[in-house]
């Protein structure tokens, strides 16, 4: 623990959390401090909020997980009264000290605007509520109350039966049921089982499991321990990427207090269900998002996928029955059963229940993390509640579903969103990243750089995807350059649709998709590069005589 | 095991060796412990050498073409030495529709680096990820592990020179 340590520990040894003593809180500061606002310098708020605040003992000043709109961090909200302060920097809290002293005791919450309003909390009901490090925060939100009535009150089977009523679905993207795969793993034979949570969240463009891990991490062990309960396994693995320091940070101090306060480890509250949780690393590889190439990581391999079946459901870690669940699906699991499945099952449109996290970014006003139920329009997301496209340029096309996924054009901006009004567009629901596009992105490009990405994760285990993923990415560069013919559009064409059938995993699988979407909707971009040598957008690099330019 | 296996005992001089040795004990020894111990070696010394890569090798009773393949196969371990000082450039989505394409090239301009190289002088090393997982601050820069959001080109290029 040498000098790179010494920066990181600093918000440790500050007083964070600064309670009046003993006496009534009359006004509460929450500061955002998730990796964005962190970025920002929130630390350093907390720190001078508690310094200027200090002799008025009924003012606390606390810490809490993101408060949504990244784009206008660092935030500080007043509790009672909702009030948010914007771009806060350490120089400028005397607007939030003065709001904090004329809070009146019978305040009450104003309504946010539409970016608060739309949405619909469940996997991160807690966000910018609770301090992401205390257990006694997480508690009095009613954590652990979930996990207390499935081991005084129910059976493991009535646990899988009220997920699967809840009608969760994999929010890793794929959307397989839940409840449907706990019971999978809990009917395999097996002297051990393994839960598993996902969180390497590699799709770019994507921050939900962060968010959620930084926010709230009290709530996926709680999930973790549910779904353990349900499944018959004693032991998890949180598998989260290397790249989210923060996030291991935090999970560790979860995972250590709640072993201490008995919600895991052995006979968790008095009972003879036992569960402990260990996390481990990822190193930096797309592929290990795909189920059996994560089992591969955490056994210390390679992570190269397996063909399946076998589903690690009978046959994962170890060779043992393995439930692998994701971040969001987990954090979803003890509001389903504390306030019910019905209630779960009552937001949401067909088969696609519950709510979503996304993740908005790109050319968007409110860049940030917003949860909004299942079947709310395309155009709600992104101009409701993400307050439409910076400059008021025009909208070109919405990204989604990460590397996999495609491009949706504007005439599709009112479809409902769910698992499969998506793939009827071409697209996928991927973990929950969108990503706006304005008229300053040139599809092709964008097609490009998806290529480009698949071609470098790639794990070079099967050929289609090893080889087939370079070949596309060649012939996209060559359209971008201006040097292709439609001969090679058509061999493009028809080298998509054999990766897309090939592969082994859903790597490979869904490496053309950005292609097809793209194609689908903006065919006209291709022939402009191919027949005209020209790049609308104006971001390919085309060697052209000038006047083409201008 | 049949084969009569003795523990290795970790190259002299150096205590930083106990940190890798303590992580890999405290996970039992075993193959698994490999990512984990990777992890710790690169803490330690900042990059995986072939001492570090043999270390944990025989420690965990990995063959080294199996422990090669590991540290090759996954993008955050380094078997090179880094600069000075480190600059993660974030490629993901958001922050390549919001110009991290320039931002490299200014690197390639300015300093004449390429990612996953280090500047002649050694100070500055660069690298790509591929999400930071920032991309509400699109375009994201990580330099020597602190965040910087909404990269400036210039202000970038103007703080690192003046490192």
């Amino acid at each position: 623990m040498s000098d790179n340590a010494a920066g990181a520990p600093a918000t440790r040894r500050r007083k964070i959390t600064i309670d009046p003593n003993q006496g009534p809180v009359r006004a509460t500061a929450r500061v955002c401090e998730a990796a964005s606002c962190i970025s920002g310098g929130s630390t350093d708020i907390t720190a001078r909020l508690g310094e200027l605040t200090d002799d008025s003992g009924d003012v606390a000043i606390k810490r809490v997980g993101c408060l949504g709109l990244c784009a206008a961090g660092p935030l500080v909200e007043i509790a009672e009264t909702a009030e948010l302060f914007e771009h806060v920097s350490p120089d400028t809290v005397d607007p939030v000290v003065a709001a904090l002293q004329s809070v009146k005791p019978d305040a009450e919450r104003q309504p946010q605007g539409p970016f608060f309003e739309k949405q619909v909390r469940v996997a991160t009901e807690n966000f910018g509520k609770v301090d992401p490090e205390s257990l006694d925060d997480y508690l009095a939100e009613g954590g652990f109350q979930a996990l207390r009535r499935v081991l005084s009150d129910m059976t493991s089977a009535e646990v899988r039966e009220e997920i699967s009523q809840s009608g969760l679905r994999g929010r890793g993207g794929a959307g397989f049921p839940t409840g449907l795969k706990w019971t999978t793993v809990a009917k395999a034979t097996g002297d051990k089982k393994y839960v598993i949570c996902n969180a390497d969240e590699g799709d770019p463009g994507a921050f939900m499991d962060r968010s959620v891990l930084e926010s709230d991490p009290y709530r996926v062990l709680e999930g973790m321990a549910i779904a353990a309960f349900a499944v018959h396994a004693t032991e998890g693995y949180i598998y989260c990427r290397a790249e989210y320091p923060l996030a291991v940070t935090r999970l560790r101090t979860a995972i250590r207090l709640a072993q201490r306060a008995g919600y895991l480890g052995d006979n968790i509250m008095d009972t003879s269900f036992s569960f402990s949780i260990q996390i481990r690393l990822g190193a930096g590889a797309f592929v290990c998002g795909e189920e059996t190439a994560l089992i591969a990581s955490v056994e210390g391999r390679r992570g190269t996928p397996r063909p399946r079946p076998p589903y690690p459901a009978v046959q994962g870690l170890w060779g043992s029955p393995t439930l692998i669940n994701n971040v969001e699906s987990l954090a979803s699991v003890p509001t389903i059963l504390r306030e019910g499945p019905e209630r779960y099952a009552e937001i949401g449109v067909g088969k696609s229940k519950g709510t979503k996290v996304f993740a908005l970014a790109g050319r968007v006003v409110n860049t940030g993390l917003v949860e909004v139920p299942m079947g709310m329009t395309l155009r709600e997301i992104i101009f409701d509640i993400g307050g439409g496209i910076i400059d008021d340029r025009p909208f070109k096309a919405v990204q989604t579903g990460g590397p996999s996924g495609g491009c949706i054009p504007a005439e599709h901006l009112d479809t409902p969103v769910s698992y499969e009004s998506l793939i009827e567009l071409g697209s996928f629901m991927g973990s929950g990243g969108i990503i706006i596009m304005d008229e300053t992105s040139c599809m092709v490009d964008v097609a490009k750089f998806f290529q480009d990405f698949c071609r470098e994760e790639s794990c070079g285990k099967c050929t289609p995807c090893r080889v087939g993923t370079t070949q596309m990415y060649m012939l996209l560069d060559q359209i971008t350059r201006g040097e292709a013919t439609e001969d090679d559009l058509a061999q493009l064409e028809r080298l998509a649709g054999i990766v897309a059938k090939m592969s082994l995993c859903g790597l490979g699988q869904g490496a053309p998709n950005p292609i097809f979407s793209t194609l689908r909707y903006f065919r006209d971009e291709y022939m402009a590069h191919i027949v005209d040598k020209a790049c609308p957008a104006g971001v390919c690099p085309i060697e052209q005589p000038a006047e083409v330019v201008a | 095991m049949p084969i009569p296996y003795t523990k290795p005992s970790a190259p002299p001089r150096d205590k930083r060796w106990k940190i890798v040795a303590t992580r890999m004990r405290r996970l039992g020894d075993r193959p698994e412990a490999l990512i984990e111990a990777l992890h710790a070696a690169q803490e330690a010394f900042g990059f995986l050498d072939t001492d570090a890569l043999q270390f944990v090798g025989d420690t965990l009773g990995v063959p080294h073409s199996r422990i090669y393949g590991v540290a090759t196969f996954y993008s955050f371990f380094t078997l090179k030495p880094q600069g000075d000082h480190t600059c993660v450039v974030c490629t993901g989505t958001a922050c390549y529709i919001n110009g991290a394409g320039d931002i490299l090239d200014a690197f390639d301009d300015t300093l004449g680096v390429k990612p996953k190289g280090t500047t002649e002088d050694g100070k500055i090393s660069l690298l790509t990820a591929r999400c930071i997982g920032a991309c509400s601050l699109a375009p994201a820069v990580v330099v020597d592990g602190e965040m910087k959001g909404k990269a400036d080109r210039a202000a970038l290029m103007a703080q690192l020179e003046a490192m």
